[in-house]
C-alpha cells in the first residue's frame, strides 16, 4: 500500500465541502438531469387536467382582475396614466416570476429529502431546474402581456421605452439570481428552522406590498421612498414598467444596488447550500 | 500491483443519539446570547459535566474504517445488523459525508441501494427511464443508446408510455431495477435487496449482477447476508462489526470471521415444550423434548460439514418399536430428502431417552432449509402411527460450493436441492 502513496484520484469525498465551491464543473455534467427536473416540473404540474398549461395564463388573469377591481376601481389607486388592467398585469408578471422562484426554491432540502438521501447528484441541480422552470413558465405570462400591451399601444394609451428594452434581460437576471439566492438560503436554513417555512409564506405577502406591485413608485411619500427603494425589487419591478409602460423610472444607481443585492444573496446562499448539503440528511 | 480504485482512509462517521438537529431558531438565540454574555447555555443538556442523564450521546457509526479496493474487485461487505454496511454505502454514494477521514476514488460510482428513487407517478415509464437515469448519472445519449435494451430487460415494452402510476408494484420495480442495472459505472455498489420482482426475475437480477461483476471487469461493492451468493460472486470479503473493520481477506475467511462473530456464547439449543403440534394423533405416548448443536454455535453448515445433535425425548406411556424420521425442507416446506432412523427403540413410562444423532447433509445445496422431526411407531398393517411431529426442530443454512469447476449458480427450480455425490465417471 505505501508503494503508491502519492496516487492521485477524481473524486475525494472530505467531512467538509471547500468554502465557496459552486462546482461548475459537475453541474455541467448534469445539465441533462436538470433538463429532465424541468420537463418534469412542468408536465407532471398539470397532468389529468382539462386546460393543462393554460392554467398558467388563466391564474394571471384572475389575479390581474381582482387586483383591478381591488386596488384599481375600489380603493381607486393611481397608476400614473395606465390602464389600470395592463399595470397590474405588468407587476403581476413580474412578481409571480420572482415569488414562484423563490417559494419554490426554499424548500429544496425539505421536499427533496426522498431523493437527495438515496443518490448523489449536485444538489444545486434542483433549484436551479426550479428557475428555469419558473422561467419558461414567465414567459408564457410575459408573451400574454405583451399581446394586452400590442392591443393598447395601437389604442394609443401606452407608449413603451423602446430604446432600454435590452435592459429587460438584465431585470431577468437580477431576478433570477436574486430569488435563487434567497430561495437557497432559506433552503440551507430551513434544514435547521422549520420556522422559516412558516415566515415564509407571509414574509412573501408582505414583501410584495413593500414592493410597488398595486401601486406606482410616485404614489409613495417621498420620506419613506428610502424604505422602498432599500427593498432591491423595487427598482426592478420599477423599470420593468418603464419599459413596456413607459411610467416610472430607471434609476441605474437603485438598479445597481439590486444586482448587487443579487449578487452577494447568490453568494451567500451558495456558500450556505455547499455547507449544509453534504450532512443534511443527518439532520433532515 | 493493480491499481486502487477506491481509498477509505480512516473513516469516522458519527450520528448524535437523541434529538437530531431538533432545535429551533429560539433556543440558538438564547443559546448564542448566553454564550457571548458568558453566562451559562440555557439549553446545555444536562448531564454534560455533571453525572444526570446523557441525552446528546455520540454514537460512531463508522470508526476508523481504512481499506483499499482494487479495480476488478468484486468485494462482499459482510456485518450484522448496525455493523455500519448501510453507513458505508451511503458515505461511498455520497448521500452523507463523513465525520473525519477520507474517501477517494476514480471514476464514477453508481450506487444500486434504493431502485425507483425519483421515479414520479405522473410521468410514462418511458419519461421515467429517462428521469431515473439522469438522476443515476446518465447523460441522455447514454439513455437513448440503452433504452431498448432497458425496456427489453424489465420486460415492459407494451407499457412503456403507460403512466407508473398504473403499474403494479412488480412492474414498477422492475423498470427501476432495470435502469439502475444498465448504468455504466466504473464502480457498482449493489445491495442484495435490490433482486425484486417474482422469483424468476430475481434470478435474472442476480445474474446480470453476477455479469456486470465477472464479464464486464467493473469494481463492485456487494452487500449481503447471502454466504452463499458473496461465495459465488465475490474475489474478497470484508467484514464489519461495530463500525470496526474486523477482516479483509479472501472470501472464506470473511465468512468464518462473520460468523464466529456472532453469538459466540450461546450453543444451539431448541427446547420443543412450547412448539404447537399439529398432527398430534396419539397425543402425548411419547414426546420429543429438545435438540442441541453438538459441538457448533451457528446454524450453518458448509461443504461436509455433518448435522450432529442430541436429541431427547420423553415418555409418558410405555412405548415399543418407535422410529424416528428426520425431513429436511425448504423454508417454503418443499421436501428435499428424510433420514430414516434405522433401528427402533422402545421406552417405559417416564424414561428420558437420549440420542446422539449424525446426519451427512454433504450432498444438500446452498440455501435456508428447517428439519421436522417425527416419531412415529412402525405399525406392520397400516404405515405409520406418529407420536409425535415437531415442525420445524431446526433452521439451519447450508452452504456447498460447487467445486472450482463450475462457476454456474445452481437454481434449485432446474437442478432441485441435491448434488448427487455418488458418481463415477471415466473414459471406457
Amino acid at each position: 500500500m505505501e508503494n503508491n502513496e502519492n496516487l492521485q484520484f477524481e473524486t475525494v469525498i472530505r467531512p467538509k465541502n471547500r468554502w465557496f465551491d459552486l462546482k461548475i464543473g459537475e453541474l455541467l455534467k448534469y445539465r441533462d438531469l436538470v433538463i429532465m427536473f424541468v420537463r418534469r416540473n412542468y408536465s407532471t404540474l398539470y397532468k389529468q387536467t382539462i386546460l393543462g398549461p393554460a392554467w398558467i395564463i388563466i391564474t394571471e388573469i384572475v389575479t390581474t382582475v381582482i387586483y383591478t377591481v381591488i386596488f384599481g376601481n375600489i380603493a381607486d389607486i393611481g397608476t400614473d396614466g395606465v390602464p389600470t388592467f395592463l399595470f397590474y398585469l405588468a407587476g403581476n408578471t413580474v412578481w409571480a416570476f420572482f415569488s414562484k422562484c423563490f417559494i419554490n426554491t426554499s424548500n429544496t432540502f425539505t421536499s427533496n429529502a426522498g431523493i437527495f438521501g438515496k443518490v448523489y447528484f449536485p444538489r444545486l441541480v434542483m433549484p436551479i431546474s426550479v428557475v428555469i422552470t419558473q422561467l419558461i413558465a414567465f414567459f408564457i405570462q410575459f408573451v400574454m402581456f405583451i399581446g394586452f400591451l400590442v392591443y393598447y399601444v395601437q389604442k394609443g394609451s401606452v407608449r413603451p421605452d423602446y430604446a432600454s428594452l435590452p435592459l429587460f434581460f438584465a431585470l431577468l437576471i437580477i431576478m433570477g439570481v436574486m430569488s435563487l439566492g434567497f430561495g437557497i438560503i432559506t433552503s440551507s436554513l430551513t434544514t435547521k428552522y422549520r420556522d422559516l417555512t412558516v415566515l415564509l409564506t407571509f414574509g412573501i405577502t408582505v414583501w410584495m406590498y413593500i414592493t410597488p406591485i398595486v401601486y406606482p413608485m410616485s404614489l409613495v411619500p417621498d420620506r419613506w421612498r428610502i424604505v422602498f427603494l432599500l427593498n432591491p425589487m423595487s427598482s426592478v419591478v420599477e423599470a420593468f414598467r418603464s419599459i413596456f409602460l413607459g411610467v416610472g423610472e430607471i434609476n441605474a444607481a437603485y438598479l445597481c444596488y439590486s444586482a448587487g443585492v443579487a449578487l452577494f444573496a447568490f453568494l451567500l446562499g451558495a456558500v450556505l447550500f455547499n455547507k449544509v448539503e453534504k450532512t443534511f440528511m443527518d439532520t433532515v | 500491483m493493480s491499481d486502487v480504485i477506491i481509498r477509505i482512509d480512516d473513516v469516522y462517521k458519527q450520528y448524535r443519539l437523541g434529538s437530531i438537529g431538533g432545535r429551533t431558531f429560539q433556543e440558538d438565540v438564547k443559546s448564542l446570547t448566553a454564550k457571548l454574555l458568558h453566562r451559562e447555555d440555557p439549553n446545555q443538556k444536562v448531564g454534560k459535566e455533571g453525572g444526570a442523564v446523557k441525552r446528546n450521546e455520540r454514537f460512531y457509526a463508522l470508526s476508523g474504517i481504512s481499506f483499499d479496493i482494487y479495480r476488478g474487485d468484486t468485494l462482499g461487505v459482510i456485518g450484522q445488523n448496525g455493523a455500519g454496511k448501510s453507513t458505508l454505502l451511503k458515505l461511498l454514494s455520497r448521500v452523507t459525508a463523513p465525520t473525519s477521514g477520507t474517501i477517494s476514488y476514480n471514476g464514477r460510482i453508481s450506487s444500486m441501494l434504493e431502485v425507483g428513487t425519483g421515479f414520479h407517478p405522473e410521468l410514462t415509464g418511458r419519461e421515467n427511464v429517462y428521469l431515473n437515469g439522469a438522476i443515476l448519472g446518465m447523460s441522455k445519449s447514454e439513455i437513448d443508446r440503452k433504452f431498448d435494451e432497458i425496456v427489453e430487460f424489465a420486460e415492459l415494452s407494451q407499457f412503456i408510455d403507460t403512466p407508473v402510476k398504473r403499474y403494479s408494484s412488480g412492474m414498477y420495480v422492475k423498470l427501476a431495477f432495470s435502469v439502475s442495472a444498465h448504468l455504466d459505472a466504473d464502480i457498482l455498489v449493489m445491495d442484495e435487496v435490490l433482486a425484486v420482482g417474482d422469483v424468476r426475475f430475481q434470478q435474472k437480477c442476480l445474474q446480470k449482477m453476477g455479469a456486470v461483476a465477472t464479464d464486464e471487469g467493473k469494481t463492485v461493492l456487494y452487500v449481503s447476508h447471502n454466504m452463499a451468493t458473496i461465495r459465488q460472486l465475490c474475489n474478497r470479503c470484508v467484514v464489519l462489526e461495530k463500525g470496526k473493520l474486523k477482516y479483509d481477506g479472501d472470501v472464506s475467511g470473511g465468512i468464518e470471521a462473520y460468523l464466529s462473530s456472532q453469538d459466540t456464547t450461546q450453543r444451539v439449543y431448541n427446547d420443543f415444550s412450547n412448539v404447537k403440534r399439529r398432527y398430534l394423533k396419539y397425543g402425548g405416548r411419547a414426546m420429543l423434548k429438545s435438540l442441541e448443536l453438538i459441538g457448533k454455535y451457528n446454524n450453518y453448515f458448509v461443504n461436509d460439514e455433518k448435522l450432529s445433535f442430541y436429541l431427547n425425548c420423553e415418555n409418558h406411556e410405555d412405548t415399543e418399536e418407535l422410529h424416528i424420521h428426520f425431513i429436511i425442507k425448504t423454508m417454503d416446506d418443499i421436501p428435499v430428502a428424510t433420514f430414516l432412523s434405522p433401528d427402533v427403540f422402545s421406552a417405559k413410562k417416564g424414561q428420558e431417552t437420549r440420542f446422539k444423532v449424525t446426519l451427512d447433509i454433504s450432498e444438500i445445496v446452498s440455501g435456508n432449509y428447517k428439519m421436522d422431526i417425527v416419531l412415529v411407531k412402525a405399525n406392520p398393517v397400516c404405515n405409520f402411527i406418529h407420536y409425535d411431529t415437531v415442525n420445524p426442530a431446526l433452521c439451519f443454512t447450508k452452504e456447498l460450493s460447487l467445486g472450482t469447476t463450475y462457476t454456474i449458480t445452481w437454481k434449485t427450480q432446474d437442478r432441485g436441492y441435491v448434488q448427487g455425490k455418488g458418481i463415477e465417471i471415466e473414459k471406457v
